[in-house]
């Protein structure tokens, strides 16, 4: 597996971090490196093992479908960079 | 009593409840090393007004015969704790200015048993890397440097803060976390104790999360003795995070005999690994002696799968933190970037994330959002869970023929200097190759100080024990700390 400039520029759209087109060449070799890294993983022979999802075989604690919780506009808004009438504003989403 | 910064918290809370030393005196001990400390850059952001409150609030409990486990101790907070209105940046940029608005669950717990918090401690940032060199902080420096050499050495990483400051004495003990071995690795650079406990012992809720499956919170502490007085406080079920568990957390201090008398421990062929420099080698076969004069049995094991354990981390932790590390949108908290007339949100997201996350984020980021995209998924996500599950089988064996512990080393080198392996990302990587198992397998992990190499660098041992047993580990990792008898300090330069 290789990725090239375009797959690099690509992976950068969807993890919407944006790449200077000039710093595409060193991406994608540092993508290569590591994907070499990782390519091993494919001497492992995982015929009829299932994928992990919980490392403890406990059974996720379960409540009540209630709210326990709200009622705090303020403390949720306070960090925001721009936060106006009580709401997140962020640039015009939508003409 | 001189020096009180100097004492760990067992004996720190022995002094404070014969009445023979105040929380005031130990905290403003610990500010003042704090002050003088500011070339190791272990302390990011400094509490003494919150400290000497505290403080004086602990001597008012002690005077009253209320002394809770953690009662006046001043420790540190890894910057990785939301501490409630004090900043909590995960070391990196994206989160400058944020100040959050709660208390994360092991903070708080920390501070009912009455604990002292002196600041917050520098580290990787979002707990990524291996050298604390990812900080927006800065490095954070080793106390410890190479006999007859002024080369400024990393202290390990994630946690490096911690690490470094309480082998510098500036904490009594201090909070770390570990994804892949960011409390283990660093305690090992710097000649102090470190443990992780088994997954969902530690409650998650507000520590910045990395890669959830795999981050467990853990102390950093000058002895293991130190290390079961706080791991106890830190543990137990949270209903904030429906992956604690519900389980008694027993009196791990209790446990600490240092009988292992019978005790089965396991060395695992598979860790002898190809450059492991001869020290460490030697260290390793010192430490398998040293539980055999304790009376324990030293039974060689097999872990077949531990060398795929680093490339399914690397797999598994990215794709983990490119979903966590979506928050970071520049809308809710923290950074957003400086806009242009036409930008749109898509603009936003892409110049904040751009401008707020440092290289080794980005890069990681990126790779988790490549390794889960369509057509990838099977191929690399799906794959790495099924050989995680292979990894955790290889434990369970042999802890089902009858193992109590695993010795292995903890790191495959000691401390290097800054800036040694920063061209080559893979490279850092294998710092992690003997703590990274632990993670992918839920299980205990604690680093011992064991010795000390020819440059005079401390070197660590790892224990790794049976889920939920982190007091019979404990109880292992003193019976070798006794035998071991680590008490060299770094020599002060800073």
């Amino acid at each position: 597996m290789s990725i090239d400039e375009s797959t690099a520029a690509r992976v950068a759209k969807l993890a919407r971090i944006k790449v200077e087109p000039e710093a595409l060449p060193a991406l994608a070799i540092e993508f290569n490196n590591i994907l070499g890294f990782i390519e091993q993983l494919s001497e492992v022979d995982v015929e009829g093992v299932e994928p992990m999802t919980s490392v403890t075989p406990l059974r996720l604690k379960r409540r009540m479908d209630v709210v326990t919780d709200g009622d705090q506009q303020k403390k949720i808004l306070a960090n925001a960079p721009d936060a106006r009438e009580g709401f997140f504003a962020v640039p015009k989403v939508v003409e | 009593m001189s020096e009180l910064n100097k004492l760990g918290l067992a004996a720190a809370r022995n002094a404070l409840r014969a009445g023979d030393v105040k929380s005031i005196e130990l905290t403003d001990a610990c500010l003042d090393a704090i002050e003088d400390a500011s070339a190791l850059n272990a302390f990011v952001h400094n509490t003494p007004d919150i400290a000497r409150s505290q403080a004086i609030a602990a001597d008012v409990r002690i005077a009253m015969g209320d002394t809770p486990a953690m009662c006046g101790l001043p420790i540190g907070i890894k910057d990785l704790f939301c501490t409630k209105g004090v900043p909590s940046q995960a070391g990196s940029r994206i989160l400058e200015g944020f100040l959050p608005e709660y208390e994360s669950t092991i903070s708080q717990k920390l501070l009912d048993a009455g604990a002292v918090m002196l600041g917050k401690l520098n580290m990787d940032e979002f707990a990524m890397g291996s050298s604390n060199e990812t900080s927006v902080y800065g490095n954070a420096i080793n106390p410890w440097r190479r006999a007859n050499n002024s080369a400024e050495l990393t202290p390990g990483g994630s946690s490096g803060g911690s690490a470094s400051a309480v082998a510098a004495d500036l904490c009594l003990a201090a909070t770390g976390t570990d994804t892949g071995g960011s409390i283990r690795q660093p305690a090992a650079f710097t000649g102090i104790t470190g443990i992780k406990p088994t997954y969902g012992r530690c409650s998650r809720w507000g520590v910045v999360a990395f890669a959830s499956s795999l981050d467990q919170a853990g102390p950093m502490t000058k002895s293991v003795r130190d290390a079961a007085i706080m791991l106890e406080v830190m543990c137990g079920y949270d209903s904030k995070d429906s992956t604690s568990v519900d389980l008694a957390v027993p009196n791990f201090e209790a446990i600490l005999t240092g009988d292992i008398k019978g005790k089965k421990i396991g060395i695992p062929k598979e860790y002898l690994m190809e450059g492991m420099p001869d020290e460490i080698e030697a260290l390793w076969a010192d430490g398998a002696t040293m539980l055999r004069d304790a009376g324990a049995e030293i039974i060689d094991i097999s872990l077949p799968h531990t060398k795929y354990a680093l490339p399914a981390y690397y797999v598994i932790a990215p794709a983990e933190a490119s979903s966590n590390l979506a928050r970071y949108d520049g809308v809710r908290f923290g950074h957003r970037a400086k806009l242009d007339q036409n930008d749109g949100i898509t603009e936003m997201y892409e110049k904040t994330r751009a401008e707020g996350f440092g290289p080794e984020v980005q890069r990681r980021v990126m790779i988790g959002t490549y390794v889960l995209s369509a057509g990838f998924y099977d191929a690399y996500y799906n794959r790495a869970r099924k050989v995680r599950t292979l990894i955790k089988r290889d434990f369970e064996d042999i802890f089902s023929q009858g193992i109590d512990a695993i010795l292995t080393p903890a790191t495959p080198s000691s401390a290097f200097a800054l800036g040694e392996t920063w061209d080559d990302p893979v490279q850092m990587y294998l710092n992690d190759v003997f703590t990274v198992t632990v993670n992918m397998a839920g299980l205990p992990g604690i680093s011992v100080p064991a010795g000390l190499n020819s440059q005079g660098l401390p070197m660590g041992l790892q224990l790794i024990g049976r889920p939920w047993e982190e007091g019979d580990l404990l109880n292992t990792a003193y019976a070798l700390e006794e035998r071991a008898g680590f008490v060299t300090k770094p020599q002060k330069w800073w």
